[in-house]
């Protein structure tokens, strides 16, 4: 993998002279042009429709689930009330949001001491830990459910919360160490050293005066693990078997509906649009940060 | 020098006296690797381990239903594997996958990214819904797509394309598009703020048209942003498994590499033949990014101040 470092250290080397150049907007000329609008338009459309097309069937009854039409004839919230009485869509919705928020927490604080290392400490083995990390993001899961279902069983994790929590740690990580890395180098340095000099200890100059100038970078980089947490499916069908740790995306493709005589295709775009809607939320509060965060990770390097 | 080394530094008041410049690289390096350690090990602990784990299973005959015939085996999985019309089978789908979204992703985000430059009215909400199929489940768009195919619960009509091979593929490669696209323009958006804008102006002065400026001035100039996002996109559609067990679950030779993985580890839990499937997964990813690195370094001499 040392041969995928030195790519990546190469692109990262050749990012910095460029951000200096950048004046951003400063002499863009905007397109005024219609087909900017147009664009513009389409873009919207283009990452809208197929979420309207699901609240539109999770609204349908059943006997209108297969009208072919775009807007529901007669609205109603039965599929809603249909997964939260059934206890098959709750459960698991709880196992969602418990295991994505504690992986997120732990990979986070983890993570940010790693990248405060690599961002502003000279060490042994920091390449190392970076192109480790670049090349665990790159992993095939599917490398690695096959020996963890057969360690898992042995050690009593099969079909746990912490069960998934470690797999999803060792994703998160290195998605949090990048993103991290990127935002803490762009921290300017004199700040660190100045308090230093007044006598702070290394520590001290990262509690005191890095991390509150960090948290934006930590908060970014929390979301977007939040993310790859909720959206994992490989993982949540091989390592658990039951609602006990079973989470949404893995519950949602075994789904049968409340009852037996009915499709559950209602129910199933109901539940999409339960576990949809807090992530639109987050992505309109926090667009900015999300944009800067994915392409910081990547981009940067 | 051992006195030195077992002192902490870290939680040590300065003593006002001159310090020693490599007395305090040490603390620096101790405490380097004091915050580096925990991500190294739990990385290490969960996926080094497992990796090395998968390596010796593959060379056993490993089957849970019949623990009783567990034998050293050598290399004999991977030659039944490469002997296999189905591996190949799922080797063509998962390449014919990747190539064709990944280059559909290209264009799209490309014209996407370009919008996004130069978008003035809408820009927040532009950039805000496109981050919206980034943030939502793939199983979820998979399920989107299906139903939104299938003729009991669709729009399409009587279509029915998952009914076939072609349709199927088709399916899988619109959901694949819809839903890693915005993280393609977003990593080529930042490509594109870095083409300096002087160089746009000269040639627009010069009367080269909008078209020529594109091919001649922005992309040759954002080359590194693209090789980034292409190698991205390529590594992680190479894995590609939710969309596909949703939508067809392997059926018209649809099946992917990760799926058959999957079904010989999960579903028939025999963890001899998954693991030799998945070290074999695991040796395509990194000849990919192998080759990736090798245009990577061949492209940076050529374009200067390149991102």
């Amino acid at each position: 993998m040392t041969a995928l470092t030195l790519g990546a250290e190469k692109v990262g080397a050749g990012t910095t002279p460029a951000r200096g150049r950048t004046t951003k907007g400063a002499s863009r000329q905007p397109g005024s042009g219609a087909i900017w609008k147009i664009g513009t338009a389409v873009i919207v459309a283009y990452a809208l429709f197929p979420v309207l097309w699901i609240a539109s069937l999770s609204l349908k009854s059943t006997a209108d689930v297969g009208d072919r039409k775009l807007i529901p004839v007669s609205p109603t919230l039965e599929n809603y009330r249909g997964i939260f009485t059934s206890g098959e869509f709750v459960r698991p919705l709880i196992n969602s949001i418990g295991i994505s928020l504690i992986t997120t927490l732990i990979a986070v604080i983890i993570a940010a001491f790693a990248a405060y290392a690599i961002a502003r400490l000279d060490f042994p083995g920091k390449g190392l830990l970076l192109s480790g990390a670049l090349a665990i993001a790159m992993f095939p899961p599917v490398s690695i459910i096959g020996p963890l279902f057969n360690i898992w069983r042995d050690v009593g994790l099969y079909n746990t919360w912490p069960g998934l929590i470690l797999p999803y740690m060792t994703f998160a990580l290195p998605l949090a160490i990048w993103t991290l890395a990127a935002f803490f180098r762009e921290i300017p340095f004199d700040l660190e050293q100045a308090a230093q000099v007044d006598g702070a200890t290394p520590y001290q100059a990262f509690r005191k005066v890095i991390l509150p100038l960090a948290l934006p970078g930590v908060f970014t980089s929390a979301i977007i693990v939040f993310i790859f947490c909720w959206n994992d499916f490989l993982f949540a069908i091989s390592l658990t078997s039951t609602d006990a740790a079973r989470t949404v995306p893995a519950a949602t493709a075994f789904f049968t509906a409340s009852s037996n005589f009915i499709n559950p295709t209602g129910q199933i775009a109901a539940a999409a649009i339960v576990v949809t809607v807090p992530i639109i939320l987050m992505v309109l509060v926090f667009q900015r940060r999300i944009v800067a965060g994915l392409t910081a990770g990547a981009v940067k390097g | 020098m051992t006195a030195t080394t077992t002192q902490a530094p870290a939680d040590k008041k300065p003593s006002g006296g001159p310090r020693k410049t490599t007395d305090r690289a040490q603390a620096e390096r101790r405490l380097g690797i004091k915050l580096a350690a925990p991500a190294a090990i739990i990385m290490l602990l969960v996926t080094a381990y497992p990796i090395l784990y998968a390596v010796y299973l593959s060379l056993f005959r490993y089957d849970l239903r019949v623990p009783e015939e567990n034998a050293f085996v050598g290399l004999d999985n991977y030659i039944l594997i490469l002997s296999s019309g189905i591996w190949w089978q799922s080797v063509f789908a998962t390449a014919l996958i990747t190539v064709v979204s990944v280059a559909i992703e290209l264009v799209i985000g490309l014209a996407f990214a370009l919008v996004m430059h130069r978008a003035v009215f809408g820009r927040r909400t532009v950039r805000t819904s496109i981050l919206i199929p980034y943030g939502i489940i793939t199983v979820i768009a998979a399920f989107a797509f299906r139903f939104a195919v299938q003729p009991d619960t669709g729009f399409i009509g009587d279509l029915n394309p998952l009914g076939g091979p072609v349709g199927s593929f088709a399916t899988i490669i619109l959901t694949e598009v819809w839903k890693t696209t915005p993280f393609m323009s977003l990593l080529l958006l930042a490509g594109l703020a870095t083409v300096p804008e002087e160089l746009q102006e000269a040639a627009k002065v010069d009367g080269a048209t909008a078209w020529q400026r594109l091919w001649k001035i922005t992309l040759p100039n954002m080359k590194g942003a693209i090789l980034v996002a292409l190698l991205f996109r390529a590594l992680d559609a190479f894995r590609i498994f939710d969309t596909v067990y949703v939508q067809t679950a392997g059926q018209f030779n649809t099946q992917t590499i990760s799926g058959l993985g999957y079904n010989a580890l999960i579903t028939r839990v025999n963890l001899g033949l998954g693991s030799a499937i998945s070290i074999l997964l695991f040796l395509m990813i990194i000849a990919i990014a192998f080759l990736f690195v090798k245009g990577f370094k061949t492209n940076l001499g050529a374009v200067k101040g390149d991102r």
